[in-house]
């Protein structure tokens, strides 16, 4: 099938550049190749977004899925893999003493985009885990790639304690496995339509054990409080091109099975406590983003806490379900990717023009880089969610979602929440900008295009989403949200 | 289903299997020697290659002859020995600081054992599965994965580290070799290559751990907070 030919086209043209970068030691080349692979990945996954039936269609012998909601998660991630690759070329210039070993830096790039593009699209729960522990390891290496002391442990903390979460994650898939086998028989075909036809019919106590560990381990991976601990680390610690990939896509990735787990229980009785878990971790989470984000010392961990976040508010909103709430969430993933690539690139820009990684060695910001320090106070302004960004309109749509269901106590905490973040988050940026004192240390480093053009293209994207949410997009999230409010095994 | 219908002499033979690998987990608990625990997890991925293969035997489910292969060639052999150059080239003897004394750790892991216990029983109520293998196997498989994350959080060395997921891991395919024999045998053999390449992972990250900071223990790890 045409649709299926587009996804293996996404694999080969990565994973081209995987071998290539890696091969052949040239930079400049691996830079090129790339960038190629990105725009080319890119442009077939808006072609998948328009021709894969939101339903899904399965392929390969039924190991492989392509619905709306797996697109809609390769889109974000196609979003920001593009734009990393840009933004990659102008910041990894500046890391002269890498410069040898720069050509590896992008294939384990490429490979770590080729891991998340196998992974949504996983129609087997334990293919998806594999695919997801693939992940992990690849961009420890990325994490891990500058060899500086902080790198290397925070690197050594994400996968220990990542791999541990997922471990949980897969005894949650073998205990679901198992309670099927009681509906089944002993053996049959490990495929979520499956997992959502067997739930029914399974014991509820060992169904909500089941989901409990699947939504602690792929919470370890989407950050979720208390088992977000490495995420600061490991998106504060990596190059900049690195943090915007684990933040805009990889959380994604993580978010998206805990979804299809959430899916296969609709309609069963443990639905709607397994919902309300999902809203209690986000809530938990919200609440230390909102603690560590105000007291921040640290430029790129500011950022990665507002990652906590943001996955927080997609967990509410998948967590209050309803149309409203996925429909907000989903909008969510892909303005999160947009706004937090766009921090994470002007964070990257300004550690290096000031020479620190601390809030408060950053002083004075447009009187030095008007153009660049611009387009990073639009970017800090819609990350917290004000308008007229698109994270406002999302938001505001989880909001609504919450009102209707079941946890609307939630909505209330969440307005708090988000508001003491708003001003938490742009407290720091007005110090960065408006404070009388000049930096210590006057920057002098020159930004070229490449390391302003991505700011600019990524601001423009959540503004113009801010200000028109296309009814195209409505729709079809509103379609993929009627798939996902709907019993799976009905669909299929 | 296997669980429903053993004859007693295999239903002994898995019995004997499952409570030795339960019992070497409590020996990696219980020593302080990186070296011996290394032989234990070895140990322990033998006895799970041997239910594997009687529970092929038994079950009659041929691909799980390939699994236990498998298991004791990858897990049995390739893994401990490339921990254990970790741990020569490393020059690393025991575990410097644990935070509990042996004993003590030994009575944690033991009461870990009964909380999993009264969860499978629990299970096993529900499912009308209460006097069955199953409960035993549920037994194991939580405690030996609770076993594994009181490692975690006891142990400092790096090395540890990696043993406490191991044991998560070999608890995880304990008990999915006998709830769900007929698991798909591309997923188990995946899941087998998948560990060989996290353990490989870990190895090399421990290297750049030990030439970059100059300690392998995550008590020294303590730059990045807040």
């Amino acid at each position: 099938m045409m649709i299926f030919n587009a996804l293996f086209a996404i694999w080969a043209v990565v994973g081209f550049a995987v071998i290539f970068c890696w091969l052949v030691p040239s930079a400049r080349w691996a830079e090129r190749v790339n960038l190629t692979a990105a725009i080319i990945s890119f442009l077939l996954v808006v072609y998948l977004l328009w021709a894969a039936p939101v339903k899904g269609v399965t392929s390969v012998h039924d190991y492989l899925l392509l619905d709306g909601f797996g697109v809609w998660v390769l889109f974000c991630l196609a979003v920001v893999y593009l734009l990393a690759s840009v933004y990659a070329i102008g910041y990894m210039r500046w890391m002269h003493d890498e410069a040898k070993r720069l050509h590896r830096f992008y294939s384990l790039f490429a490979a770590f985009a080729l891991t998340m593009f196998l992974a949504p699209v996983q129609n087997n729960p334990g293919l998806y885990w594999i695919a997801i522990d693939l992940t992990t390891i690849v961009s420890a290496f990325l994490v891990g790639f500058q060899r500086a002391p902080q790198s290397i442990e925070a690197a050594w903390k994400y996968i220990v304690i990542v791999s541990a979460g997922l471990g949980l994650a897969l005894l949650g898939t073998v205990l679901f496995y198992w309670g099927g086998t009681f509906v089944l028989g002993p053996v049959y075909a490990m495929t979520w339509a499956n997992f959502a036809a067997i739930t029914p019919k399974t014991d509820s106590v060992l169904l909500m054990l089941s989901f409990l560990l699947v939504l602690v381990g792929y919470g370890t991976k989407v950050g979720l409080a208390p088992m977000h601990t490495w995420l600061p680390d490991a998106h504060s610690e990596g190059p900049a091109p690195v943090s915007a990939m684990l933040s805009g896509a990889l959380l994604n990735c993580a978010m998206l099975g805990i979804v299809r787990y959430l899916h296969a229980l609709v309609g069963t009785d443990v639905a709607e406590t397994a919902h309300t878990a999902l809203v209690v971790l986000g809530t938990v989470s919200l609440l230390v983003a909102a603690l560590f984000i105000t007291r921040q010392t640290i430029i790129k961990r500011l950022a990665a806490y507002s990652s906590v976040e943001h996955m927080a508010v997609i967990a509410l909103g998948f967590g209050f379900g309803g149309p409203l709430g996925i429909i907000g969430a989903l909008y969510h993933m892909l303005n999160h990717s947009l706004a937090k690539s766009l921090v994470f690139f002007g964070a990257g820009n300004m550690m290096h023009a000031y020479g620190s990684k601390r809030i408060d060695a950053v002083r004075r910001v447009l009187d030095y880089y008007p153009k660049s320090g611009a387009l990073w106070l639009a970017g800090a302004v819609a990350i917290t969610g004000a308008p007229p960004f698109g994270l406002f309109l999302s938001e505001l749509t989880v909001l609504r979602g919450g009102m209707a269901g079941q946890n609307a106590w939630a909505v209330w905490v969440m307005a708090v929440l988000l508001i003491v973040i708003f001003i938490g988050f742009l407290n720091h940026f007005r110090a960065m900008y408006f404070a009388d004192r000049p930096p210590e240390h006057r920057p002098h480093l020159k930004l070229s295009a490449w390391h302003v053009a991505p700011l600019a293209v990524a601001l423009l994207g959540v503004l113009a989403l801010g200000l028109w949410w296309l009814p195209m997009i409505w729709q079809h999230l509103d379609a993929i949200a009627q798939h996902l409010g709907g019993p799976l095994h009905a669909a299929s | 289903m296997l669980i429903f219908h053993l004859d007693p002499l295999a239903s002994s033979i898995f019995s004997f299997l499952v409570i030795v690998a339960l019992i070497l987990a409590f020996v990696m608990l219980g020593s302080h020697w990186i070296r011996n625990h290394v032989y234990a997890f070895a140990a322990e991925s033998w006895v799970i290659a041997a239910l594997s293969a009687a529970i092929g035997f038994y079950g009659h489910y041929p691909e799980l002859f390939i699994i236990a292969a498998l298991t004791a060639l990858l897990r049995g052999t390739v893994l401990p020995i490339l921990l254990l150059r970790i741990i020569r080239d490393l020059k690393l003897n025991r575990e410097f600081t644990p935070l509990l004394q042996p004993s003590s750790s030994l009575l944690v892991g033991g009461l870990l054992v009964v909380f999993s216990y009264a969860l499978a029983h629990k299970i096993g109520l529900r499912l009308d599965l209460v006097n069955s293998f199953a409960v035993l196997a549920l037994t194991t498989m939580f405690g030996m994965k609770l076993i594994g994350f009181l490692m975690l959080v006891l142990r400092t060395e790096a090395v540890s580290s990696i043993l406490g997921l191991l044991v998560i891991e070999n608890g995880i395919f304990l008990g999915s070799q006998i709830l769900v024999p007929g698991m798909p045998l591309l997923l188990e053999m995946v899941i087998l290559f998948d560990l060989l390449i996290i353990v490989s992972t870990f190895g090399l990250l421990i290297r750049y751990l030990h030439r970059e900071i100059g300690t392998t223990s995550s008590r020294d790890l303590t730059r990045l907070v807040g």
